[in-house]
């Protein structure tokens, strides 16, 4: 029952920091998204939007999340079901090298533990020997290791490499925000409109048959089966956005653009955590990653305000630069940005 | 072992039958213990301020631990009321608090629970008396290392009731990342923890200066640094660490102060700085400090297998160099603590290849244990199954280490719950450990009373137990995505979370046998014979008697090659 209480407490603190903080746009957004289901009423978009003659608007119900899916299991001892490539890779280095090689060295440790407290404790072997070299035996065990480590080196360096494989320059950019505490998500490509995330208060989530602490008000949305181009940053101070069933986390530090390729294979919701202690409410600041296929993914970006298709270069000159340049940064692993970002972007447009 | 005296040509013999001797004059108790010179007296207050700091350190993780037996926020609030909020607590205080208590923990574990029991106990006992010494080379310099210590933990407990931010206290983790702990975090609490670490880490540095004086200065005639018991090596490469690596850190938290008070921007983007330079520095210590914690361990546990195997250590030089490649190493490879801050490929290339090497050495450390047992006449004494336990349980915590050090699959652990396994596992498990084993091992030589070897054996069967039952299931947690310093979680974290807490019980009970062991031995303790462990010891301190006089080796010992096992 405390635990309900302190969680609707959050939750309503939590929308007053909003209220306190956000930029006007913004605030207008989500005003209308607070009721569980975010069903979309484009009257609610504030006027000045530029898709008042878009093609019909969008439509999306948030996908109800499989159960044992993209989401912790209670008493489970390996990692999160894997849902991107690089996440079968990496699952796939640790549960077919390392584990193996780490439970063969700590068994073999362990026996030979046993088997000289058994063989030479002091009842069987009463005379110590004297010896206290043996150059072979210890040239062995240098090397030995030496060979395994090359060994478990020359795939780790590989999934190293592939992790650091950049998205193609066509490919959807979204800017992840954290702010303490809760996520902002920004398309720069589908006319720069923030989605503003928040924790989910634990009763809803239970009420709509998701994992309460980690489900959010409103979802990080993309495209399924293709490359994405996430881009982080930190408003006040670093915060790391991971999605364990995706493999995938990066720092989110003020001041610097760090940027990673995530490509989801399944069409599902991801939860996942900030993961770098940012402060009083770091536990309560949840991921969800929703993918979808691209034509509903199309959709929903139609249902969000400001949310264009197509090649219009939606309101950039209304933007103070910021965005523009980002998305135009050639996908470099752990680029960075020049200094004043951090600045800029705690200090959101207003328009 | 390399080091043995012979009993016979042995001036410093006569010490122990002569306790009325000028050696034994012993200040008054004010003089003594507040103004020590003497090494033995020193290290037994490292000793006392330690346990002191422990019970501090192992209340909070209890505190920690009982908040995580469930989902939801269970005994916060309760801590926050009690701990000067007051009924007015909020939301935001109760967390708030949470951040304090795991920021109080490591620090308190790190600096003023590990280090001084490691270095300032177990080093300032037995270091002089290793070497043949008669006191540590600065004799007042260790005694402001002392209480700069002690002052240092005064200012951390000052800190925990100042205003920091959202709440009372500081609430940056131990690394006190910034901007979490510059622009995050208002008010002075912050300020006294950077404060207490200046102080500790003053009071380190000196005593890393005061070690190095006195193991290149003061051995005993015929103490070749190649003849040192690995213990002194052990302590010997640490207090290079310390030389190098704390420096580092009190210029990174230095900058963090001026950052914070004087407007200057070090690590705040908007002045040109960078948040990620000061995680640079910030393990540019940290790293060597993790061994700067264990490397002493390494050398008590190499002093109990060589003693209860009646063997010298196998491989002495291959023990020594492992060491000396363990600390060199140990200064460059330490980004793996940031895979995931936004590092370049070629930075985690590279780290991931270094940090993998250090387990070369680490190897050879454990099987030459090994093979000091192999072939030898194991006795089983209590502190031999703290050893033992040692090797199996830093094993384990060095195999997880491997699987980290890749920072691919670091990329889904890095600050996850199997980091915390992990490095309890090479501390907790490890460090500790090593701490207790020593602690058995020498207490009827540093108190001159015997402990109970019944109670000891108990108290490691529970304490493994319960450090298992604690530390094992968070493996599971990490893997399952549960991220670290969260005072909550969803209820899928709920089955391990709970037997984890289980754990803690168990291990709170084992501490019970400890204190109870103390008792024991002030009560009904007898008084132990100087070579009490028989013909297996063979450095310098089994020479002396138990308690050894107040001042040894008024004439130096000499130390003979004949009896140098070839």
């Amino acid at each position: 029952m405390r635990r309900a209480a302190d969680k609707i407490k959050t939750a309503g603190f939590g929308l007053a920091m909003g209220v306190a903080f956000l930029p006007q746009t913004v605030l207008a957004a989500i005003a209308p998204a607070q009721p569980d289901v975010i069903e979309n009423a484009p009257a609610a978009v504030p006027a000045a939007a530029p898709i008042a003659e878009a093609a019909p608007a969008g439509s999306y119900t948030p996908m109800a999340p499989t159960p044992g899916k993209g989401m912790p299991i209670d008493g489970a001892i390996g990692f999160q079901d894997q849902y991107s490539p690089i996440g079968e890779y990496g699952l796939w280095m640790h549960n077919a090298i390392l584990m193996p090689v780490i439970v063969i060295v700590s068994l073999i440790v362990l026996f030979l533990m046993l088997w000289v407290m058994v063989k030479y404790r002091r009842a069987a072997n009463p005379t110590p020997s004297k010896t206290a070299h043996n150059t072979v035996v210890e040239v062995i065990w240098t090397l030995l290791p030496v060979l395994i480590l090359l060994g478990i080196a020359v795939p780790s360096i590989d999934l190293l490499a592939k992790q650091y494989e950049t998205a193609p320059e066509d490919a959807l950019t979204v800017k992840v925000t954290g702010y303490q505490w809760y996520w902002g998500y920004t398309y720069p490509d589908y006319g720069d409109f923030e989605v503003i995330s928040n924790m989910m208060d634990e009763d809803e989530a239970i009420a709509n048959g998701e994992p309460p602490q980690l489900a959010v008000d409103n979802r990080l949305v993309v495209p399924v089966g293709e490359p994405i181009r996430i881009q982080t940053i930190g408003a006040d101070v670093i915060h790391s956005f991971a999605v364990p069933s995706l493999w995938f986390k990066l720092d989110a530090v003020p001041g610097r653009l760090n940027e990673k390729m995530l490509i989801v294979e399944e069409p599902g919701v991801y939860y996942g955590q900030c993961m770098e202690l940012c402060g009083a409410r770091h536990g309560y600041m949840p991921i969800a990653v929703e993918a979808l296929p691209r034509a509903q993914f199309e959709q929903w970006v139609l249902t969000q305000p400001g949310g264009t298709l197509g090649d219009e270069p939606s309101d950039v000159t209304e933007i103070p630069g910021i965005q523009q340049p980002e998305s135009a940064i050639p996908g470099a692993a752990g680029a960075r940005n020049p200094a004043p970002e951090g600045a800029a972007a705690t200090a959101a447009p207003t328009v | 072992m390399a080091t043995t005296a012979h009993p016979d040509h042995h001036p410093a013999h006569d010490d122990a039958h002569d306790l009325h001797s000028h050696a034994d004059h012993k200040p008054s108790f004010f003089a003594r213990w507040f103004m020590s010179t003497n090494h033995k007296d020193i290290g037994t207050l490292y000793l006392i301020f330690s346990i002191f700091a422990a019970i501090i350190g192992g209340g909070i993780s209890g505190i920690m631990r009982a908040e995580l037996a469930e989902p939801g926020i269970q005994v916060l609030g309760w801590w926050a009321q009690f701990l000067g909020g007051g009924e007015a607590v909020d939301f935001d205080q109760t967390l708030h608090l949470w951040n304090v208590l795991i920021s109080a923990h490591g620090l308190i574990m790190v600096f003023f629970v590990v280090m001084p029991a490691m270095i300032g106990g177990f080093a300032n006992w037995f270091v002089p008396i290793m070497i043949g010494a008669p006191d540590m080379a600065f004799p007042r310099m260790n005694n402001i290392s002392f209480w700069l210590t002690f002052m240092g933990f005064c200012s951390l407990m000052i800190s925990a009731f100042m205003p920091g931010g959202t709440g009372t206290g500081a609430g940056t983790g131990w690394t006190v990342y910034a901007p979490l702990s510059t622009t995050g975090s208002p008010g002075p609490a912050v300020d006294f923890a950077i404060f207490a670490l200046h102080l500790a880490g003053a009071g380190s540095i000196m005593g890393a200066i005061n070690f190095i004086t006195t193991i290149f200065n003061m051995r005993a005639p015929g103490m070749t640094l190649h003849k040192m018991p690995l213990f002194v090596w052990s302590v010997l490469v640490t207090a290079f660490l310390l030389l190098l690596a704390l420096p580092v850190l009190a210029a990174a938290i230095t900058m963090l102060l001026t950052d914070r008070n004087f407007g200057t921007t070090f690590f705040d983007p908007v002045g040109g700085g960078d948040p990620v330079l000061y995680q640079h520095l910030f393990w540019f210590f940290g790293h060597p400090e993790v061994y700067i914690m264990i490397l002493p361990g390494f050398g008590i546990i190499s002093q109990i297998v060589s003693t209860f195997s009646r063997k010298p250590v196998f491989g002495y030089l291959g023990m020594a160099y492992a060491m000396v490649a363990i600390g060199v190493v140990g200064f460059v490879v330490w980004a793996h603590h940031m895979y995931t801050v936004g590092l370049s490929v070629n930075e985690k290339m590279y780290f991931t290849a270094a940090t993998m090497i250090i387990a070369v050495p680490t190897g050879i450390k454990i099987f030459s244990w090994i093979a000091t047992m192999w072939g030898g006449s194991l006795e089983f004494k209590s502190p031999m199954w703290w050893a033992l336990g040692f090797i199996f349980l830093f094993t384990v915590g060095g195999v997880t280490g491997v699987v980290l050090a890749n920072g691919g699959v670091d990329d889904n652990l890095h600050d996850s719950y199997y980091v915390v396994a992990h490095f309890h596992y090479v501390l907790s498990l490890g460090a500790v450990t090593a701490m207790f084993a020593g602690w058995y091992y020498w207490f009827p030589k540093m108190f001159g009373r015997w402990h109970s070897e019944l109670l000891s054996k108990i108290q490691f069967v529970i304490f493994f137990i319960g450090v298992n039952l604690v530390f094992f299931p968070m493996h599971f947690l990490g893997m399952q995505g549960m991220a670290r310093r969260y005072p909550d979680y969803t209820p899928a974290f709920s089955y391990w979370n709970h037997l984890s807490s289980v754990g803690y019980v168990i291990m709170a009970i084992s501490v019970g046998v400890f204190f109870l062991n103390i008792i024991y031995a002030i009560v009904a303790g007898k008084k132990p014979a100087p070579n009490y462990w028989g013909e297996g010891a063979t450095t310098l301190e089994w020479t002396l008697s138990s308690p050894p006089p107040f001042h040894q080796f008024e004439t130096l010992p000499e130390i003979d090659d004949h009896a140098h096992a070839h």
